[in-house]
Order: C-alpha cells, then structure tokens, then sequence
C-alpha cells in the first residue's frame, strides 16, 4: 500500500530559512542545507525548498541550496518560487530537484503546465494553488503568495491543470494557513473529489491530530507544514508515529 | 567504475550524487568504449517511452548496451527498468530493448489516483542479491504511470498499487530494473545501490 506523505517546507530567502505567517512578517533563521538533512533523519518523506528571493542574485544562491542538498539527502526534493519558464524548470531540475512547484506563473500562463510536462514529464510538474473561499463550497484561486485574486473558480483550474499534464496539486488554503487550527478539509475534499492526480493539504496544520484527520477525511496523499516543523513544535517521526497509531499507512 | 548512461533523458545527477555519497566510482557516459570497459552499468530515464528509446537509439548505444548487459551487472530505473521489456505502450506502441520478456502498459484501474507517486511497501516474491541486509518492511519512492507486465519468475519484489506492480525485476543473471527510484530512497535505496556495487 502506497503510503501518505509527510513533507517538511523550507522557505528559503537569500540561502537562509525563513518562515512567513500568512505570508507576511517574515523571521529569518538556519541553514537549508543541515535543516533538509535533519528533516532527512526525521523521516521526511519528501522535502520542499521554496524561494522566496525576489532577486536574480538571490536565485543563484538559492540553487546553489539545492545542489547541495541533492549531494546529502536522497529523498524527493521539490522546488518552487520564482519559476515562470521551461528554461527555469530545467535549471532547477539540473540543480537536483525531482519536481518543481509553479504556481503564480501557471495561473498566468497555463501552457507552462503542458510544456514542462510535454518535456519533462508529468512526473515533475507539481502545481501549487493557493485559494481562498468565496461562498459555501466555493473558493478562487489568488496569485502572488496570496495576495491577488485571479477570480477563476478554483474545482475549474484543478481540472484544467491536470487535463494540462500536471502530475501533482499542492492545495494550500489562504484562510487555514498559519492559524494553526488544522487542514482545510472541505476544500481538500472539494479539490480531491475533483481530480485523479495527487493532491498534497497545505496550510493550517497545528496539532498533531491534523495530519491524521487530514488523511481520514481526504483523499490527500501527502500533508505539508512548515513553521510547525521548523520551530520544532512537532518533529516528523512524532507525526508519523501519531498516524501509524490512528491506522494511517506511513513509511 | 559504474557506467551511467547520459543520453540526454532522466535523473543521472541523482544517481550521480548517490553514488559519489557511497563513495562508488561512476561517470557520466554516452560513449561505447566507456560502456565497454566499465564494470558495471546503470541506465537511468524519466519521462516518455518513445521519446527516451529514440534518444538512446540516436546515440548509437542501443547494440553496444545489449551486448554489455549480458556480460556485467546492469540495472536500469523507472523508465530505464521499462525500456529493458520487449514493448512499451506509452501514446504508441514502441520497442524496447528486449532484455527482460514483458510489456509495459498504463496503470488505468478506476479511481487510481495516477502517477504512483510516493513511498510504497517492497513485497518480495523471489530472491534477489539486491535484496542482501534488507528486512522485510521496507519502502521505496516510486513516480510512474505505466507498469510493467512479466512473468513472476523475473519479479523479486513488487507493491500494491491497484495490483501488483512489479518493483524490481531480475533476470537471474546480470540484468536488474527498479520501477522505484533508489537514489531517492533514503537508506533503503541505498543500500540497494550499495549491493549492486557489489556484484562487481
């Protein structure tokens, strides 16, 4: 039986991990590469980078992380933030990414999904959405590290995405993200139900329990979190030994 | 010194890096003397079927791979492992190399979440020298949407996925494929490339 995910994500700017709470108010700390190779011997499943640099300097420097940590950890590494060409998809696989995560550059330009994947396989296109809820049971998609909303109805630009050749959907809900109060699961469920390529829950996770319930009540075949990990709240072994003891298949 | 196959397709600085972290000889090759002389030969690959064997097909290798896979461990990953099968059926039908009687076709059963993406359970069906110091609880990373189809006597290890899903095949002499992704496996992976070192 395939096993569910959980994957650690390191926001990095100017080679350094940060972590944003709501995308805002930002605070600076460690090194990616000792933090990937500690998520490593946690049991990480996966482990995501994603720059946050806005500078052409930066984007050296934040490759430069990957190579090193494609030498040291041999997990999954995904990579996103400030991809926007095909060019920029085979750099960042050349660098040692297995995937990389496109997101407000999808939104902008959706045949980005159908070239990468036509070139580089399905198998290393995630798409990453952050949507935000609108009505009941209706939610649209926002750009920019959650600050603009494109209006496009969210379940309509899942099934675009993987008609386009996506391989895989990081959903992270704008309302759930840093409060801590667990997965969005209605909207996971909404996004699962929708599609048949895998879907990673991102945003809100706080206790423990969220990763459990998130996998009972979804079809999500991986959960992400950030700040819970990397401040130490919750080691990696802790979650997954919490899933395996509430019958939750994980590695 | 382990030959890895560069023929402009597939994930060889993974393979590359896992190696060099092992600290097992490899290069990068894509010539037919460097396949010839070297002791053993990997032959990784992503992406599309047709599109990787006409690339391997354009470098010329193709005879020389042949030849070479049966006189010296050969492993081939994911789609390296499904071009050693006689015919794979992604988009059209395609030949592949025919080292290992079989096919590859599409995993389609209803409501199968595609690719098989993520950490799957090795269940093993035969013995295998990969397999030396492995428990019997391990799990590898596996990405594909196509699987291969064979005799059980050429599985030594296989998981569930809406069937079996044949993980690592074997020949019985030289020739090993692994659907899954060693160099991506953590320990497990490994320990696996580790072991077919040895065979050398």
């Amino acid at each position: 039986m395939l096993a569910k995910r959980i994957i650690p994500c390191l926001d990095v700017r100017n080679g350094k991990v940060v972590k944003g709470v709501n995308f805002e108010g930002i605070r600076d700390v460690g090194d990616p590469v000792e933090c990937a190779e500690e998520y490593n011997r946690q049991g990480a499943d996966e482990i995501v980078f994603y720059d946050i640099t806005a500078s052409f300097e930066g984007r050296g420097v934040f490759l430069d992380v990957v190579r090193e940590t494609a030498k040291k950890v041999f997990v999954p590494l995904t990579v996103g933030g400030g991809i926007k060409t095909v060019d920029d998809i085979r750099e960042t696989l050349r660098a040692g990414a297995d995937k990389v995560s496109v997101n407000s550059q999808a939104v902008k330009n959706p045949q980005l999904i159908k070239d990468g994947a036509d070139i580089f396989g399905s198998q290393c296109i995630c798409v990453g959405i952050d949507a935000k809820k609108i009505a009941d049971h209706k939610w649209t998609v926002y750009i920019n590290g959650g600050r603009v909303d494109m209006g496009i109805d969210l379940i309509d630009w899942v099934k675009q995405i993987e008609q386009l050749g996506a391989g895989e959907i990081c959903l992270n809900s704008i309302d759930a993200d840093g409060t801590k109060e667990g997965f969005d699961i209605e909207m996971l469920k909404a996004v699962c139900d929708a599609c048949t390529i895998p879907v990673i829950a991102s945003g809100g996770a706080g206790k423990i329990n969220d990763f459990a319930e998130v996998f009972e009540k979804t079809g999500a075949t991986a959960a992400l979190a950030a700040s819970l990990f990397h401040f130490k709240e919750l080691t990696v072994g802790e979650v997954k030994e919490y899933c395996r003891s509430k019958g939750v298949i994980v590695r | 010194m382990i030959a890895i196959i560069d023929y402009g397709a597939g994930n060889i600085f993974s393979v590359k890096n896992a190696l060099d972290y092992l600290g097992l000889e490899s290069r990068l090759v894509s010539d037919k003397e460097s396949i010839k002389s070297a002791d053993a030969i990997i032959l990784p690959g992503v992406g599309a079927f047709p599109a990787a064997m006409k690339m391997l097909s354009d470098t010329g290798l193709v005879e020389t791979i042949k030849e070479e896979a049966a006189k010296k461990p050969f492993l081939g990953i994911c789609l390296g492992m499904q071009m050693l099968f006689e015919k794979g059926y992604e988009f059209e039908e395609c030949d592949g190399l025919g080292l290992i009687k079989g096919s590859v076709r599409k995993m389609e059963e209803p409501d199968l979440i595609i690719p098989h993406m993520g950490w799957n359970k090795l269940e093993k069906l035969n013995d295998c020298p990969l397999f030396e110091g492995l428990g019997d609880n391990e799990y590898v990373y596996f990405v594909h949407s196509y699987k291969a189809e064979c005799a059980d006597e050429n599985i030594s290890a296989y998981s569930e996925y809406g069937g079996r899903v044949p993980a690592l095949v074997y020949d019985g002499k030289f020739i090993y494929g692994a659907q899954f992704h060693p160099e991506k496996s953590g320990a497990t992976g490994l320990k696996i490339l580790k072991n077919f070192a040895a065979l050398i």
